[in-house]
């Protein structure tokens, strides 16, 4: 138990430290930088002119459909490469075990095709 | 090997075919014009494998090196699940139907977290817990936002989602700190090494963010949160099937842990389930009070339930187990009747969920604010109704386990909860002059509402004969 958690231990200094400087960052601001805010100074600067809009703009929602089928066959991908790298000393039910879920994935991907998520229009 | 390990998870896996074989099917045909054809075969697929998993099979078989356990625990549990999701399923098919938003994937979503709720009690693995719970889970977050152009459903589903994937962090995280300290994410590996005054602080720690998360998903106090938005902001049918299957399955789950993974040290979390407990049975009997939306007050109302049947949980014993399964198959059965009742309730065709459109129902619907008054009665835990003799289970097992003071508070718990109910039965009898609500004649809904108010009546005789089944559940799982 002891043994264990002293190999932990470089963690612990590391959070410790990682902690107390952002902290030391933030306080050093706060207590040493002089302050004397005029409205030109605390408005938004961008690049000269005034601000157009509010940072916070709508998005179209498809671009996060597209985003969410792009993590779902990278991670596809990321299952897939320790397979590949084992296959030859894979037993039959490891290879149909991920057939299996090359399956399920599928019917999901022509689920989506069908249902016209991957079209723009 | 392989084979005997498929035919253990068969049903399962039935299931899960069906479900995408029918979605290929119906994305490929007719898309919505076979929705209502498929809620039929659904909830006709789910009832037969609930049938044929209650009728079949006998001991304790493993699957899968052990991670996945068919015993009579998890039979029992199956058995309530795919009933209740199957007559929920049918309870809310005209009432999506009538108001356009029968898409062909809710029965199926719906079929996808049956299978997640089977796979959950019968996980006999960290692992195998996760991903039958998150199936389950991510069926759930979709339906909850079924109706994609109300706000509200749309908020329901997003909250359920963050503060899901939230509590799934937390059970994650003392997943993780039991899996390091334990060796193994077994739980006949885990109970050995957690034998009672030997838990190291590392798997405590590990076993109370456990249990965090999985109060979550029960809906218990202090995180019970997400249970009155989502419930009033999800589509009725919806809140429905939240109120039921999930609720079975995640009580399931919790015992299924508790017992299998850490009952060598009971002592340890049998008081902080006993909190959890004592929490949500008082939050659940007060918070209601206040509430006029009937679905909120559904919410707070199985927050209170939850209470009830973790007192189950907490005596530790076998009792309490048995006890547990039975309060929550008298729940599920209550809830089926309410929801059908509150499924009925429209007026000019806007579903009504307003507890103040009740006023003098009686005058108008006289059978059916009799058999809503039954159950009203029998959630309040009114004697002669099967829902005191639930109560009655739960708080018999907390006393002889030594949890007296759990058990008085519980009774105080249950005497403030019956205000809001009674209050119900009052507006409805002798309230002030009523709104004109539509007369709904549905057949499924009538013949659910009736049904079950009939079993709260009639099953004080022999309760169906769950108890004995309860009881044999409990002895496969506490051993």
């Amino acid at each position: 138990m002891e043994e264990m958690l002293r190999e932990y231990l470089p963690i612990l200094v590391f959070l410790a430290v990682a902690a107390g400087l952002g902290i030391v960052l933030i306080l050093a601001a706060v207590v040493l930088a002089v302050r004397n805010p005029d409205p030109e100074k605390v408005s938004a600067y961008e690049c000269g002119f005034n601000a157009f809009d509010d940072a916070r703009m709508k998005f179209d929602v498809r671009f996060y459909l597209v985003s969410i089928l792009f993590i779902i066959f990278d991670l596809e991908i990321a299952f897939l490469f320790p397979w590949a790298v084992g296959f030859q000393d894979m037993s039959d039910t490891g290879f149909w075990s991920m057939m299996v879920f090359l399956a399920v994935l599928t019917i999901g991907f022509a689920y989506e095709w069908k249902k016209g998520a991957l079209e723009w229009e | 090997m392989i084979q005997a390990d498929l035919s253990v998870i068969l049903p399962e896996i039935i299931l899960a075919v069906y479900a995408m074989a029918a979605l290929l099917l119906a994305v490929y045909t007719g898309k919505d014009k076979l929705a209502a054809v498929l809620v039929w075969s659904t909830a006709g697929l789910m009832a037969a494998l609930g049938i044929w998993i209650g009728t079949n099979g006998g001991g304790t078989q493993e699957a899968f090196g052990g991670m996945f356990i068919d015993d009579g625990f998890a039979r029992f549990a199956k058995v309530a699940i795919l009933l209740s999701a199957a007559a929920v399923l049918l309870m809310g098919l005209e009432y999506m139907a009538r108001r356009n938003m029968l898409r062909f994937e809710f029965p199926l979503l719906v079929a996808l977290s049956a299978v997640g709720m089977m796979m959950m009690v019968s996980a006999g693995d960290l692992m195998a817990l996760y991903m039958g719970l998150e199936l389950q889970s991510l069926a759930l977050y979709v339906i909850a936002s079924m109706r994609r152009d109300s706000v509200k459903s749309t908020e329901a589903g997003l909250k359920y989602f963050v503060l899901g994937a939230l509590s799934s962090g937390l059970l994650l995280y003392g997943a993780s700190l039991v899996y390091g300290f334990a060796g193994t994410t077994k739980f006949a590996g885990i109970i050995q090494v957690a034998q009672h005054g030997e838990v190291s602080i590392g798997l405590l720690f590990g076993l109370v963010f456990l249990i965090s998360g999985l109060a979550f998903k029960v809906s218990a106090v202090p995180f019970h949160m997400w249970t009155p938005d989502v419930y009033q902001g999800a589509p009725t049918p919806v809140t429905a099937f939240f109120a039921s299957a999930p609720k079975m399955a995640a009580m399931g789950l919790f015992a299924r842990v508790m017992h299998d993974a850490f009952g060598n040290a009971i002592g340890d979390w049998s008081q902080v389930v006993a909190v959890l407990s004592l929490l949500s049975m008082f939050v659940g009997a007060v918070a209601a009070i206040g509430q006029r939306d009937i679905k909120r007050l559904m919410a707070y109302s199985s927050i209170a339930h939850m209470g009830y049947a973790l007192m189950g949980l907490a005596s530790g014993t076998q009792m309490g187990v048995e006890a547990m399964l039975v309060y929550m198959a008298i729940y599920v059965s209550m809830n089926i009747g309410t929801f059908a009742f509150i499924l009925m309730l429209q007026k000019d065709g806007q579903p009504i969920t307003s507890i103040d459109a009740l006023h003098q129902y009686s005058r108008r619907e006289p059978g059916k604010a009799l058999a809503m008054l039954v159950l009203l009665f029998s959630l309040a835990g009114v004697p002669p109704m099967l829902g005191f003799f639930g109560k009655l289970y739960v708080l018999r097992a907390a006393y002889e386990a030594g949890l007296a003071w759990l058990a008085i508070a519980g009774v105080v718990a249950s005497v403030i909860g019956a205000f809001y109910y009674l209050r119900i039965v009052y507006y409805m009898y002798f309230g002030d002059e009523g709104e004109d609500l539509d007369r709904s004649n549905s057949p499924i809904l009538w013949v659910f509402l009736m049904g079950s108010a009939a079993v709260m009546v009639f099953g004080i005789i022999n309760m169906f004969g769950v108890d004995s089944a309860a009881a044999a559940a409990a002895a496969a799982l506490v051993r």
